[in-house]
């Protein structure tokens, strides 16, 4: 069932990599230029009306983000994340705002935490979770430092020191050694 | 007001159509900023004493949620506990508070609020952090979005350890903070007012000029 | 000395006594709401702390004279009420101002606290105090039709305006009382002093856990104090005239506070039992069951 969507899917966009994760739950990648048009497709032929999410994950080592929308069938009871992976430097992808409203504010919320761009989507560039005065980088990539820049920003006390748990217990418990 | 200058005036439609324009100044800004009190760090009269008893009996609290701690402040209220035999209320306006609560972590946004709603209460107003989270930050240390410590940015007349600490130990607070009080050291406000330049600072370092007038009365 | 003065001085000491005992009586009832809640409540003499508190606090901002007078026109109309109403039958010194055709002057500064206080909220600016203002006024106005009502059908039984002369009337045995003679007028003005006394189930415009407290959401410091001092004499001072109207008016000064306290409680164990109403709700109340009470009450003189 998921294969013929796959291998229809296949016959229109040229898809690099497949998951058959569950027997309603699959995992196609597609190349950026073709990620929209494929959501499209999805939406308009295959009856993945709904969209769950869209999400990023940082992939720091490969210099790429990838994108997922995952997206649901209501009748069929079926879920397809389609992927894309974009680069790391640019982070731009294509706006899909005109297929579900709602996606304007996923493409918003990875703006501000990633710093990835959508040209043409609106309220970008709009503070929407981050303070209206946030002056620091991205802070869901995996470059950005929290431990640094809070202590940089936020007036860290002094005197803060870390036990660990397991041998704070040891030592309470078994004063005398094991 | 030399920063002022460039704001526009804000005009209102009333309900029948007629346009009001609003004075900048008188709209949301107030260009004074706040003065301590006469001899505050003066050992108190008769009279001072008489009032810091009746402010200690009768602490108002700002019922503004900040934190997870708001959560410990309900149970204050039902027969368990039962702050009210206290004299400790809660108020829904900051106008009528003299207390306020943070209770817990302060993300970005939230300081924010708190600090209009601290410059909207009227002096002498006192400050009480709950949890470790407004002592050093607590679990939110090395957050991005969370500050770590609270009286960088107002004056904080005591802290509640704990994260986050029983309902009995808030009342132990209020004890404590009532001691304070009595004691004429209550004068947070007034500390407020004389390093007032300082806590500017340090708050427009994190909050910027957006929407953090000099001083909103 | 002087007659008027010593009239004055009596005066200003009969609103210092009713407004101690509505002090006392507002820290009673709210003990009487903590133990129906198994609190143990405040202390009764907490209402005196918050007050001198109050007082010791800075008042900060300006909005314009409105706001600073708003709370004085509250406190005129509940000092204003203790004034002009004969508090103790037949004694020279507590019969304070009062003349004849004093009650429509009474009537007037019932309501006139309210106006006072709807102009100097609305002087804010701020956004709950309209909404406050405007649920405040729609709700006194309901109330105030049935009980208007009632008061009309008390002075037509007795064709006088003057409230003395009604306690006058009243004298000479329980069953003299309005409350006998004239039952149906009496049960429609219970009803509407509900509704005046901003207790539950009628007090959603000054809840706290409404739209934040209602009209006074920017009173603060001795602007907020004025309010809650005219509160306690204004709450006496109604329930006094209820009780010079419909039960007997009181002889002596333990009279006064049986009655009074009796009356009182009565709105505060409704208060305690029912739950709040909205105001569209509270309006359709008052416009139903004691409007048609009142004037039936009015057409059963002709028979009577």
């Amino acid at each position: 069932m998921m294969k013929e969507i796959v291998n229809r899917l296949k016959e229109k966009f040229p898809v690099t990599a497949e998951i058959y994760q569950r027997d309603d739950l699959t995992f196609v990648t597609v190349e950026k230029k073709y990620g929209v048009d494929a959501v499209a497709y999805l939406k308009e032929y295959e009856g993945f009306t709904h969209l769950v999410l869209l999400t990023a994950v940082d992939w720091l080592e490969e210099g790429e983000f990838q994108l997922t929308y995952l997206l649901n069938n209501p009748k069929a009871k079926h879920d397809i994340g389609l992927r894309v992976r974009i680069d790391r430097e640019t982070a731009e992808m294509q706006t899909a705002h005109h297929l579900w409203p709602a996606v304007t504010t996923y493409e918003q919320e990875l703006n501000e935490m990633f710093g990835i761009s959508f040209p043409g989507s609106p309220r970008q560039g709009h503070r929407f979770i981050l303070d209206e005065a946030w002056q620091g980088p991205p802070p869901y990539r995996r470059d950005f430092d929290t431990k640094k820049y809070s202590e940089e920003t936020y007036f860290p006390r002094p005197g803060r020191s870390k036990i660990d748990p397991a041998e704070h217990m040891k030592k309470k418990l078994y004063p005398e050694g094991m | 007001m030399e920063k002022f200058k460039d704001f526009k005036k804000r005009t209102v439609i009333a309900p029948d159509g007629e346009k009001i324009e609003i004075d900048p100044m008188k709209d949301y800004y107030c260009d004074a900023i706040p003065t301590p009190r006469k001899d505050y760090d003066k050992i108190p009269g008769i009279l001072e004493n008489f009032k810091n008893w009746a402010r200690s009996e009768s602490l108002w609290i700002l019922a503004y949620g900040s934190g997870c701690g708001a959560i410990e402040m309900r149970p204050l209220m039902t027969p368990k506990h039962d702050a009210y035999r206290y004299g400790i209320q809660w108020r829904p306006t900051p106008r009528q508070a003299n207390l306020l609560m943070i209770s817990g972590y302060l993300s970005v946004k939230t300081l924010r609020i708190v600090v209009r709603a601290y410059e909207q209460m009227p002096s002498p107003k006192y400050v009480m952090g709950l949890g470790s989270c407004t002592i050093n930050g607590g679990m939110y240390w090395d957050s991005y979005n969370t500050i770590n410590r609270l009286d960088h940015f107002m004056p904080v007349d005591t802290y509640v350890t704990g994260c986050m600490p029983r309902p009995e130990a808030l009342i132990a607070g209020f004890d404590e903070l009532k001691k304070i009080i009595r004691a004429g050291k209550g004068v947070g406000a007034d500390k407020y007012a004389e390093n007032f330049a300082w806590y500017k600072e340090n708050q427009k370092k994190i909050l910027g000029d957006v929407g953090l007038p000099e001083y909103s009365w | 000395m002087n007659p008027i003065i010593t009239k004055i001085l009596y005066a200003l000491l009969t609103v210092f006594i009713i407004w101690n005992i509505g002090m006392v009586l507002n820290g009673f009832t709210r003990k009487v709401y903590a133990r129906v809640n198994k609190r143990y409540g405040i202390r009764i003499y907490q209402p005196y702390i918050d007050l001198i508190k109050n007082y010791s606090l800075d008042t900060l901002v300006y909005h314009g004279v409105m706001y600073y007078l708003g709370p004085i026109f509250r406190l005129t109309s509940g000092v204003g009420m203790v004034l002009f109403i004969p508090l103790i039958y037949g004694s020279e010194i507590f019969s304070n101002f009062s003349f004849a055709g004093d009650a429509i002057l009474i009537l007037y500064f019932m309501f006139f606290g309210t106006l006072g206080m709807a102009l100097g909220s609305n002087e804010t600016g701020q956004p709950y105090s309209t909404i406050g203002v405007a649920r405040g006024l729609a709700q006194v106005t309901a109330a105030e039709v049935p009980l208007v009502l009632a008061f009309l059908s008390v002075f037509i039984q007795n064709q006088s305006l003057s409230i003395s002369e009604i306690v006058s009337v009243q004298q000479g045995g329980f069953m003299h009382w309005t409350m006998w003679t004239n039952p149906m007028a009496t049960a429609t003005a219970m009803l509407a002093y509900l509704g005046s006394m901003m207790r539950s189930p009628f007090d959603v415009v000054l809840a706290p856990q409404e739209i934040p407290i209602g009209p006074p959401t920017e009173y603060h410091g001795s602007f907020l104090a004025i309010l809650s001092t005219n509160r306690p004499i204004f709450a006496v001072a109604k329930t006094i005239l209820f009780v010079n109207m419909f039960f007997g008016g009181a002889t002596n000064w333990g009279m006064f506070i049986l009655k009074a306290t009796t009356l009182y409680m009565w709105s505060v164990v409704t208060g305690t039992i029912y739950p709040r109403f909205r105001v569209d709700q509270s309006i359709r109340f008052f416009l139903k069951v004691p409007l048609i009470m009142g004037l039936l009450s009015i057409l059963l003189l002709q028979f009577m």
